[in-house]
């Protein structure tokens, strides 16, 4: 039987731990892999969500010239876990004219959507849960997946507050998704996939006839259309995560509090964590896309280039079955750099290299993310007709443009 | 034709939506209801239902002594006490024929006119707050913080003030105080143009108010609307030019019109910008007053049981909201025999159901907004 990473995990790590992990069955090791997976990305959606709800309030609290909550621990930071268990302990009510079912659904897909992309969204070259191939149409797909749950939630209560909430939303996505996609598309043509670790790799080679260009080989440096598919990419952005000026479906001041307004408790709290998760997922997405990933705008170490170190790497890589198939694979890349690190010394530097990829990649996605929070707490909201009309009547033409410019430049230029 | 036309029973079918807005709603300052008759987005009628608040002032009113109606009227346009208090007083001087030393009237004019600025503030963070903007209403409170502090120093309160009283007003103002005034107009001055960045200016706030809920001028008269709802619409009235009261005579200010600079003229952003020029015609009001003081008593001696002759009286006051007065009819005894409050929120209120037609659900938030009601007045 091929050795998997899975199969070394389970041998080497917990097998470390608990000698029987050994002679688990193999589907019994897999579920395993599975949960530990889950259980990391729920954690790191949930770790963002908490940070973030603090780091808004902190932050609006800047843009306020007021404090924020500075009262929970050492200057508030511990918050959001009273409010985490305020919401916990608090009464589920559910409106006695609700579907009951969907209601209780509603939450679960719109959480569900927001969580599922955090599988294909790389930190680094290395450090990524599952490396698919369709890795973009994944998360755009999955994002999507997250407006049915809204949908849903809009209809189930029967509180009509809610059901102009959903009706807005579907209104709304249909005008930010097709410019969305086609400000993709514009990558997409570009490196000529659709996987995100190849798309940040191409933004790392020779562009403007240099080996190294650094900043200048991420996209939105590389093609004009690049850049105003990046703008474009972000507003709509702001749209498809529900953020001011287009947060029209819990528009408070409207209508109460839109789609959510029956939800309480931990059933809202998964709506609010599901905002803020898809919130990185769209500043992610868009560092991946434009801003170059986990490529820093000054040059890396060149530990990439140090050819023992990657020596170590492949041959550490080929060892765990990082490339292996099966379900194993999907967790191969992931759980190789795992084992390596626990089993190699020279792991280390690379892991340091990954590191630095990953503290590129967070620190411009949180630059965005603080963007995000920034025009939230500056502008008014947009009117229906005006979200409507800037998506489809002047996104939509100009990321078109923006598409046939690409095609030009990559047909034409090469 | 008719077989793509004619309604079949299995096909889609859309229906108009009766949705209570209010009385417990984020946007309806207060506890107004909106009763709004929606076809999907669109907004074809609505109607205000009012009365939530009702306390019965102007049956309390004919029970207790002249005196003890003033802090009542505190309580009626709460966001603008100074002004209401005023309007009561000097509806009782004028019947009783009594004279309030100039000191008091300046003090009176300077009080109503920072309570102006306190309630035009709030109006302007609200209007933000109801178009989704939350960070200019905290910037407006900033300011407010100052006007309310310099309030409670003279008058004990923060909210309702009962500053203004028969024959004068309540406390004197120390230099100490007229030093903090000093302060805070040129505080006001600054952060004046820091709110303008912020959201008079803002494209999207502009798109959202400017040729949203148009009230030509006959119209505005025609309802009659009063205060910056009237001038917004570029009719130039202002009771302090055209009847004045309390010496305001003798003070000099432009009267801002809505002048269509963003849409057509009586739009909603006109009647926002009429509010934010107001606040600085205010501020040289109070620059004047704190010029022009003059020395000498605040208060005359007015008896306890105040009796007045029999007869009636009506002196209109423009508050921050418009035409304010009380109509008070009195029979010689030492309570008034009959009182009628005229809020100018109720009148302006009133046009809502010819304005709200065939607009959006953001709109209708936008309209009221920049009608700028409060409901303890309209109900009273």
């Amino acid at each position: 039987m091929e050795s998997t990473a899975a199969d070394i995990f389970l041998q080497r790590v917990l097998g470390a731990i608990w000698p029987g992990a050994q002679t688990m069955p193999a589907w019994l090791g897999y579920s395993v892999l599975l949960l530990l997976g889950a259980a990391l990305i729920i954690g790191w959606m949930s770790l963002l969500a908490l940070a973030w709800t603090y780091g808004e309030r902190r932050i609006a609290g800047l843009i306020q010239v007021r404090l924020g909550p500075n009262r929970v621990g050492p200057q508030g930071i511990l918050q959001p876990l009273a409010d985490g268990i305020k919401l916990l302990v608090k009464e589920d009510v559910v409106p006695a004219v609700a579907y009951r079912f969907i209601y209780t659904l509603a939450p679960l897909i719109v959480f569900v959507g927001a969580l599922l992309p955090f599988i294909v969204l790389p930190f680094s070259e290395r450090l990524v849960i599952s490396n698919i191939e369709l890795g973009l149409y994944f998360v755009l797909a999955f994002e999507a997946i997250e407006v049915i749950g809204v949908l849903m939630a809009g209809w189930a209560p029967g509180s009509k507050w809610s059901l102009y909430g959903g009706m807005r939303l579907a209104a709304q996505m249909l005008s930010y998704e097709i410019p969305m996609g086609l400000c993709a598309l514009v990558i997409i043509i570009l490196t000529g996939s659709v996987n995100l670790g190849e798309i940040v790799a191409w933004q790392s080679r020779d562009a403007w006839f240099m080996e190294h260009p650094w900043i200048f080989g991420w996209a939105i440096f590389r093609s004009p259309a690049a850049l105003l598919a990046f703008v474009m990419f972000y507003v709509g952005g702001l749209a498809a995560t529900k953020r001011a000026p287009f947060d029209l479906p819990e528009a408070e001041s409207e209508l109460v509090a839109g789609y959510h307004t029956e939800y309480s408790g931990m059933r809202f709290a998964f709506f609010f964590m599901a905002e803020y998760a898809s919130m990185y997922v769209i500043c992610a997405l868009a560092t991946i896309l434009f801003l170059g990933g986990w490529h820093a705008p000054i040059p890396r170490p060149e530990l990439a280039a140090d050819a023992s170190l990657m020596e170590i790497w492949s041959r550490l890589a080929a060892a765990h079955g990082a490339a292996g198939t099966g379900v194993a694979g999907k967790f191969g890349a992931f759980g190789g750099s795992l084992i390596a690190l626990l089993t190699d010394p020279g792991a280390l530097k690379i892991l340091l290299h990954q590191t630095f990829g990953v503290v590129n990649l967070l620190l411009k996605t949180f630059l965005l993310y603080f963007v995000m929070i920034w025009v939230r707490w500056t502008l008014p909201r947009l009117r229906i007709d005006q979200v409507m009309y800037l998506c489809l009547k002047v996104f939509l033409p100009f990321s078109v443009a923006c598409v046939v410019w690409a095609l030009i430049q990559v047909v034409m230029l090469g | 034709m008719t077989l793509l036309t004619a309604p079949r029973p299995d096909t889609l079918r859309t229906e108009e939506l009766l949705v209570n807005m209010g009385p417990q709603h984020p946007s309806t300052h207060g506890v107004l209801r909106l009763v709004v008759r929606t076809d999907g987005e669109i907004v074809r009628e609505a109607w205000p239902q009012i009365g939530f608040l009702h306390r019965c002032f102007e049956k309390v009113a004919e029970s207790v002594t002249y005196a003890q109606v003033t802090p009542y009227c505190d309580r009626m346009d709460y966001l603008a006490s100074m002004n209401n208090g005023l309007a009561w007083c000097l509806a009782v001087e004028r019947l009783g024929g009594i004279e309030v030393p100039e000191r008091a009237a300046y003090l009176r004019v300077m009080m109503a006119e920072l309570n102006r600025i306190a309630s035009h503030l709030l109006a302007f963070g609200t209007y933000a707050l109801d178009l989704g903007a939350f960070t200019p209403f905290l910037y407006g409170f900033r300011e407010r913080e100052l006007i309310l502090s310099i309030f409670e120093k003279i008058s004990g309160g923060r909210l309702l003030y009962h500053y203004p009283r028969l024959g004068g007003v309540a406390r004197d103002l120390t230099p100490e105080l007229a030093g903090e005034i000093r302060a805070f107009i040129a505080q006001m001055r600054r952060a004046w143009p820091e709110y303008n960045e912020l959201l008079s200016e803002n494209q999207i706030f502009i798109k959202r108010t400017a040729n949203v809920g148009v009230i030509p001028a006959a119209m505005a008269v025609a309802y009659g609307l009063t205060g910056p709802c009237l001038r917004g619409s570029g009719v130039k009235f202002d009771l302090r030019r055209a009847k004045p009261y309390s010496l305001y005579e003798r003070f000099d200010f432009d009267i801002p019109v809505g002048e269509g600079i963003k849409g057509e003229v009586g739009d909603c952003w006109d009647r926002y910008w009429v509010r934010m020029r107001e606040i600085i015609e205010s501020l040289r009001i109070i620059e004047q007053a704190l010029d022009g003081l003059p020395e000498g008593e605040i208060q005359t001696k007015v008896s306890r049981t105040l009796k007045l002759p029999a007869g009636e009286v009506y002196v209109p006051c423009e508050n921050p909201r418009g035409e304010s007065g009380y109509y008070l009819i009195s029979d010689g005894k030492t309570s008034p025999l009959r009182v009628k409050a005229r809020g100018p929120s109720f009148n302006n209120l009133s046009i809502t159901h010819a304005l709200v037609r065939d607009v959006l659900i953001a709109d209708v938030v936008a309209i009221v907004g920049s009608i700028d009601i409060v409901l303890g007045e309209v109900d009273r």
